[in-house]
């Protein structure tokens, strides 16, 4: 069964087209079904959008969610990765609000924690990190005392440890026309 | 050759045999009505009042015949007039396609006169749907549609074409269509399905509509008779495994019968074929027979696991399933499970009524009397139950009716598609409540000349809801009786049809035979009492333990 509260990271290559982020935001919202973050980005192949989805629930709920997305037409292949035989990354942007006698010390912190800062005001900085999840919770913790005035996170993007690759896998809809 | 977009759907819609289409024009649509009056030698083209109409002809005819079931319709309020039909048939798994207009793609997105976002609007309620925008997609999209509507599990896919396109010219040359293979790949999940059903001493089979699908009447049949397991079905397997067989134990779920019950609870072993575990056959899913091993086969692969979790799962076309498991699987090392199944089954009874005119009576009737291979459609309520309950269905495709949707008013479209697929006779049993919302189509019929026999179960109230009302509501009868004052006959005769009342057991057999020895479409007015049950009922969300066989003293 597993825990009701896990993360799991799901991959799925899709048209690349419009109205199939509809269909496959549609399809979670119709379906109950609880997700974290959904990002969507091109890839090396024109026709083929890559969506990662970070959904909560426990094992079955994850196979009904993998399952549905599947039977959809303009999804292709779809993959569910093992937490620790993947790679994932998130990217950060958080404009915080710091005086000038401040500036010393969030450089420091940044430079501790391998963020950037990428942009100087009169009164605020713009920093931009990667990393893991829990990496980019626990920075954006650390800045929250100086005073956020915005942010932007990309959700997680993930690939596969090694040589497997998502195109290896079968099309659901491909295999049961064949 | 050089073809407009209106006429390439055409040409599309030949290429897959089909010979009748639905539909209704409109300002959006008038080029491929314009390029079907061209085309009127091969395809026959069928205009109801209201296009909800033609989508229900359209599935009926789709599942009489087993063929993809076409229907056309203008933009905007055209289109979302389809959509009752369109979750109708996707939610029965019936393959249809719906072909829309829509307004010039220079004026989309401007809330253009009768522009509707229809492709949104029935995302959630097809299989697939597309908005052709380039002329050069045209023919290929037509043809993905009939293939995704018609393969796999079937469902409804929607094509919606902008006006301009209908108009542009392009190439065309005609394909064949795409064949459909049933699915099945030898893997080791058919070695433990085998190994489980030769391991049970008590094995029983739950079919639902993806048995007929894959028309594999015959295939259950032996398989039955070779494990010596009894069957059960869905309301959409009905007919699939003949009613007639000792080895058949009637209806499964919340109206099932009470013997199914019992041969559930005592059997080791569920094979379940084709169906789907839905609330209305599995209503407490996570008990639903908790002693028994469950082997689930279904084409999709959604299916598996979904509602109730199996020990065994094949995702796989049933007949061929079925085929290949059956040389290995032992025949039954004695006959006693099923001599005490078959014994049940015998002895299991169906309430009658205690009112003038017993629902049940007049649908015995319609099975001994007229042709013995008739159609039979039903609405939705009360006389939809009893119709699954007591009519003997032996093939299958000769009940057609909404399971999934459960829609009011499907009935007498289905009923004219049917009739116009197959010539057979048709016989569509309503109650007054669903047939106030269609009957509209009674001219649609009369004007076709089909031989539909029409039989209203006519008690003023709609039913099922006032039997709920009764058993779980305190009796508050809120909207549910209607008192509409209606005359059947009347009406009957003023749309072109001819009417009949019926109010005593007494007069049924000679009232059908009257009604069958009429042409064209005959209504039965056959009033009935208010209280009427449908039994035996498990409470929704309910086990078998909660089965409710007596009907209680009101």
């Amino acid at each position: 069964m597993g825990n009701k509260d896990a993360k799991h990271i799901i991959s799925a290559l899709v048209t690349n087209k419009s109205g199939v982020l509809t269909r496959i935001s549609g399809l979670f919202a119709r379906r109950g079904y609880n997700i974290d973050s959904l990002s969507v980005c091109s890839t090396h192949n024109p026709d083929r959008s890559r969506m990662t989805i970070v959904a909560v629930g426990d094992d079955d709920e994850i196979n009904q969610i993998v399952r549905q997305l599947d039977k959809l037409v303009d999804c292709h292949k779809i993959m569910v990765f093992d937490h620790a035989e993947s790679v994932k990354r998130e990217l950060l942007l958080i404009k915080v609000n710091v005086p000038p006698e401040k500036r010393p010390e969030i450089e420091s912190t940044a430079n501790m924690m391998k963020v950037k800062i990428i942009d100087v005001a009169e009164s605020s900085v713009i920093c931009e990190m990667t990393g893991e999840s829990n990496k980019v919770d626990k920075f954006i913790e650390i800045m929250r005392p100086y005073g956020i005035l915005e942010l932007a996170r990309t959700g997680v993007t993930v690939l596969s440890r090694g040589r497997d690759c998502i195109d290896d896998l079968t099309d659901y809809n491909e295999e049961i026309g064949k | 050759m050089k073809l407009k977009g209106s006429q390439i759907i055409v040409k599309c819609i030949e290429e897959q045999n089909i010979d009748t289409v639905f539909g209704y024009p409109g300002g959006y649509i008038i080029d491929v009505f314009d390029a079907l009056y061209e085309e009127r030698e091969n395809i026959t083209q069928i205009l109801t009042c209201h296009e909800q109409g033609a989508s229900h002809a359209a599935d009926g005819w789709a599942r009489a015949t087993g063929k993809t079931g076409v229907v056309i319709a203008t933009s905007g309020p055209g289109a979302t007039n389809l959509v009752t039909g369109i979750a109708t048939a996707n939610m029965d798994s019936v393959p249809l396609v719906a072909i829309t207009g829509n307004v010039s793609t220079a004026l989309l997105g401007r809330d253009s006169f009768q522009e509707v976002d229809i492709t949104g609007v029935t995302m959630p309620i097809t299989k697939h749907n597309f908005m052709v925008k380039n002329i050069e997609e045209l023919a290929d999209t037509m043809r993905q549609a009939f293939y995704i509507a018609a393969s796999g599990r079937p469902g409804a896919v929607l094509v919606d074409i902008p006006k301009d396109v209908q108009q542009a010219v392009t190439d065309y040359e005609p394909k064949k269509p795409r064949e459909i293979k049933p699915y099945f790949v030898e893997n080791k999940y058919v070695e433990r399905a085998i190994e489980l059903i030769n391991g049970a001493e008590r094995p029983a089979i739950y079919i639902g509509g993806g048995c007929t699908v894959s028309d594999a009447g015959k295939e259950l049949v032996a398989l039955s008779e070779k494990i010596g397991a009894p069957v059960t079905s869905s309301l959409m397997g009905l007919g699939c495994f003949p009613a007639s067989h000792p080895n058949f134990m009637g209806l499964i779920g919340m109206h099932g019968k009470a013997n199914v019950v019992e041969t559930l609870k005592k059997a080791d072993l569920v094979l379940a074929i084709g169906c789907r575990f839905s609330d209305r056959v599995a209503g407490d899913r996570k008990n639903f027979c908790k002693n028994a091993k469950i082997v689930h086969i279904d084409i999709d692969l959604a299916e598996l696991n979904k509602n109730v979790k199996a020990d065994v799962t094949l995702l796989a076309d049933a007949k061929s399933a079925i085929d290949a498991m059956l040389p290995r699987l032992n025949a039954a090392k004695n006959s006693a499970w099923i001599s005490e199944c078959r014994k049940r089954a015998s002895e299991d009874y169906l309430l009658g009524s205690d009112g003038k005119l017993c629902p049940r009576k007049i649908i015995r009737a319609v099975n001994k009397l007229g042709d013995n291979d008739k159609i039979v459609v039903t609405d939705v309520g009360q006389h939809q139950m009893w119709v699954a309950q007591t009519y003997m269905f032996e093939k299958p495709r000769r009940l057609l009716t909404s399971g999934g949707l459960g829609t009011m008013g499907y009935g007498l479209g289905a009923a004219i598609g049917a009739s116009l697929g197959t010539g057979k006779q048709t016989v569509l049993m309503t109650g007054d409540g669903c047939f106030h919302m269609n009957f509209n189509e009674i001219v649609t019929a009369a004007k076709l000349g089909l031989d539909i026999t029409i039989i209203v179960f006519d008690n003023h109230t709609l039913g099922m809801v006032r039997q709920w009302q009764t058993l779980f509501y305190n009796k508050h009868y809120s909207s549910t009786d209607i008192n509409y004052p209606t005359d059947f006959v009347k009406l009957a005769e003023a749309l072109g049809g001819t009417g009949f009342r019926l109010e005593r057991n007494e007069d049924i057999e000679s009232v059908l035979s009257k009604a069958f020895a009429t042409k064209g479409v005959k209504v039965i007015d056959a009033v009935i009492d208010k209280d009427e049950f449908v039994l035996p009922m498990i409470p929704a969300g309910k086990g078998f333990d909660s089965i409710v066989i007596e009907k209680p003293v009101l």
